[in-house]
């Protein structure tokens, strides 16, 4: 098992590791960021360049440094390697450049945009990016285009991660939309008008990094931060869908239903169309209890209490041992 | 036992008979008195006359509305959560076609609620904006007699269409602020309705 040491924290990882995941596993304040590359989507990373890394030792039999930034999703670990993420400036440097050019023709409306709270390019632009643009020039446009009545298509938005199309390749049965053209006009569309319609086609939501993909039936219904996660399940009828979702309330409304996300955003288990889109009454669902939030999101900031996992630990224990009645546990 | 040595002993003497008269202290009062007269009142004939206000005054708040009297609030909530008091609240709907003229970008607010009971006026909202849209004026809040009354839905807040009633706020907005809070890129507003044939398939 190779051995890699990242930011002088040393890790043991099986063979065929990226440096990215032995950096997730050693924790989030050594993780690069990553804008394309996904877990649970195969052949993604290797586009938006975010989680360069600066390698300054190849490995063990070969030490000398590798030339340049290497994108750390995509490059596997060498037993004895050394490698730098936040603790090299020059790395720092180089990132703050990649995320300069992601920001070149993103159209800053955070403002009117769904995504804004839980945008990883807010996030990136907020740790990683200069306070002021030095882009002078028209940004691209697109025309819109209508891709159905659940996801709305904000091309001005996208910053090519390829996320959704590896969605609608691996996830779904047949894939409609794809990237057009090259370059500075690459645009994600369905090129005939053409509506994506698949039982799973609501996930590119989730997946997409940015509000390019937003959800259509909560257009504008509520920021982000003034709605409450709630961890929910249903019995779905869907074969490959499991009914594990996450329940943004509003009040006793739910606006919206996502999946679960982990720390690094992105979702645990994909769900089908009917219980993102169709079941947005708060009867249809079992509801589980508080989402965990990171009490560095902008979520939290609506008085919402995460749950203290600890605390549920030792809750669970005394409830096993019969110190306390079933209802305490519900809700903290 | 005594614990600190604040107390007084009250003197009971007997007053003198200068004291007693009471006229050399009447006439020390009416001095005093008749010295005011002579001075320059502190008071001012209020709605008649009012004070200088300092130009950044925080008082009632207004929406703006840009130069073609579009409104520029897009109801991104930032006002609200900045606000301390959490005294705003607002919900949003999608600009249809046809009221461009109406709202700059293609959200705005259907609801926009400021309670003045809440208000601390701090400013904070106003800071927040970052679509120049909410301004704190110099105007006071009036009383009212139902606590309903004050909250200030979009009829009270925004400003007016007649170009001779528009407040200005531009001594509030510092040079830094307003080059900070430019919006960068092309007009914003035409992203979505305008004819790019440049990307055409």
């Amino acid at each position: 098992m190779p051995k890699v040491t990242i930011d002088g924290h040393e890790i043991e990882v099986p063979k065929g590791t990226t440096i990215l995941q032995a950096a997730r596993m050693i924790g989030p304040h050594v993780a690069p960021p990553a804008m394309c590359f996904y877990t649970k989507l195969k052949t993604s990373g290797g586009y938006c360049r975010t989680c360069i890394v600066k390698v300054t030792k190849g490995s063990a039999q070969n030490p000398n440094p590798m030339p340049k930034p290497v994108a750390s999703c995509r490059t596997e670990v060498m037993d004895g390697m050394e490698v730098q993420n936040n603790t090299s400036p020059d790395l720092l440097e180089a990132r703050k450049g990649v995320v300069e050019f992601l920001l070149i023709n993103h159209p800053l409306d955070c403002p009117i945009c769904d995504q804004a709270g839980e945008c990883h390019l807010q996030d990136l632009g907020y740790q990683n990016g200069s306070e002021k643009t030095r882009y002078e020039f028209k940004r691209r446009e697109f025309e819109k285009i209508d891709i159905g009545k659940y996801v709305s298509l904000h091309m001005t938005r996208c910053i090519m991660c390829f996320r959704c199309v590896k969605v609608a390749d691996q996830i779904t049965d047949k894939r409609v939309h794809g990237v057009l053209h090259r370059g500075d006009a690459a645009e994600i569309s369905t090129y005939i008008e053409n509506v994506i319609e698949n039982d799973f086609s609501g996930n590119v939501i989730d997946v997409c990094p940015v509000g390019a993909l937003t959800d259509r039936t909560f257009r504008f219904k509520s920021r982000v931060w003034y709605t409450k996660p709630m961890e929910a399940h249903r019995k779905c009828d869907h074969a490959k869908c499991n009914g594990k979702v996450r329940l943004w309330f509003k009040g006793e409304d739910v606006l919206r239903v996502t999946a679960r996300k982990d720390q690094w955003g992105e979702a645990e288990e994909f769900i089908c169309n009917t219980c993102r889109f169709e079941k947005k009454r708060k009867s249809d669902w079992i509801i589980e209890g508080p989402s965990p939030i990171s009490h560095h999101s902008v979520i939290s900031t609506n008085h919402y209490m995460s749950l203290n996992m600890a605390k549920v630990e030792i809750l669970k224990h005394q409830k096993a041992l019969g110190f306390i009645p079933m209802k305490k546990l519900d809700l903290e | 036992m005594q614990l600190t040595n604040r107390s007084r002993v009250v003197s009971n003497k007997k007053q003198s008979f200068a004291e007693k008269a009471y006229f050399p202290a009447i006439i020390k009062g009416m001095m005093i008195t008749m010295s005011h007269l002579l001075k320059k009142p502190a008071t001012i004939q209020y709605p008649e006359q009012v004070r200088p206000m300092a130009p950044v005054y925080r008082g009632q708040h207004i929406l703006k509305r840009d130069e073609n009297g579009a409104e520029r609030c897009t109801a991104c909530g930032l006002c609200a959560v900045a606000c301390p008091a959490e005294a705003i609240t607002m919900e949003s709907a999608e600009r249809k076609k046809g009221e461009e003229n109406l709202y700059r970008e293609e959200k705005y607010a259907t609801i926009y609620e400021i309670n003045m009971l809440r208000c601390i006026f701090c400013g904070l909202c106003e800071e927040a904006c970052p679509k120049e849209a909410i301004f704190l004026t110099d105007k006071t809040v009036p009383s009212e007699f139902e606590r309903g009354d004050f909250v200030y839905g979009k009829d009270k807040l925004t400003e007016t269409l007649d170009n001779t009633r528009k407040v200005d706020v531009s001594k509030r907005q510092t040079e830094e602020v307003k080059e900070f809070k430019k919006i960068p890129g092309p007009k914003h507003n035409t992203l979505f309705d305008k004819k790019s044939l440049d990307h055409k398939h």
